[in-house]
């Protein structure tokens, strides 16, 4: 299991790399890498990404086991950015390692519904009109709910 | 007690952090105590539905206990990932 919280940015490609070489004797690697959008309308100067020091890597570790818990995991990446970001920079990667594709697919995308609602971080975006706060979808809370179903 | 505050909470206050003696049982007890304090409380902790709070780094509920609590937070809904 690896969490990396950092304020630089990172190498996703030499990440997953790194991570597959050393994930041992699997058969599948599911990766998701979450980018600053950009919006059409209000050009985005930046985003700035708080988070409570301490809890973060708590949460980001406990996100990580509850999907090697649940599945049959070779190995789990977090990745998570916080700070001041721009345009097209990436924020966060997730990778998950398995023997098998289905339980890779479906450890990333628990921890990416976990990562939305569940890691203490707070989206801030910078546009011409001044900075805003991103208000949580409540769709994301949604998504939660489908994996305490079974 | 250390209170916390992220996000739009902490601006709404004006403070990230301070240390707080109470003798609130719960969190929420701890709010409506801080509300009446000062108009700045009433105002970052008007809707208790757009709030999240945190016990010792765990999220917790409103009537959890905070009794041997060390660090409490107060903060809105997460947007991570």
């Amino acid at each position: 299991m690896q969490i990396l919280l950092q304020e630089p940015s990172f190498d996703a490609g030499a990440l997953l790399n790194a991570f597959t070489a050393g994930a041992g004797n699997i058969g599948a690697v599911v990766s998701f890498t979450g980018v600053v959008r950009d919006h059409p309308q209000t050009p985005l100067t930046a985003m700035e990404i708080e988070h409570y020091p301490g809890m973060t890597e708590r949460a980001l570790e406990e996100i990580a086991k509850s999907a090697a818990q649940r599945w049959s995991l070779g190995d789990v990446l977090v990745v998570h950015r916080f700070g001041r970001l721009t345009p097209g920079e990436q924020i966060m990667m997730v990778a998950a390692a398995a023997p098998h594709r289905r339980d890779a697919f479906d450890a990333a995308d628990f921890l990416m519904d976990y990562l939305k609602s569940r890691a203490p971080f707070w989206k801030r975006e910078i546009t011409a009109q001044g900075p805003q706060w991103v208000q949580a979808n409540p769709q994301d809370e949604d998504a939660l709910a489908r994996w305490s179903k079974d | 007690m250390n209170v916390l505050y992220f996000a739009w909470v902490r601006e709404r206050i004006g403070l990230p952090r301070e240390t707080i003696e109470t003798s609130a049982p719960t969190p929420r007890a701890l709010i409506e105590e801080l509300r009446s304090k000062d108009p700045r409380y009433a105002a970052a902790f008007a809707d208790l539905a757009a709030l999240r709070v945190a016990l010792d780094q765990e999220l917790a509920d409103f009537d959890a206990p905070l009794k041997g609590v060390k660090e409490l937070a107060f903060f809105p809904p997460m947007t991570g990932g």
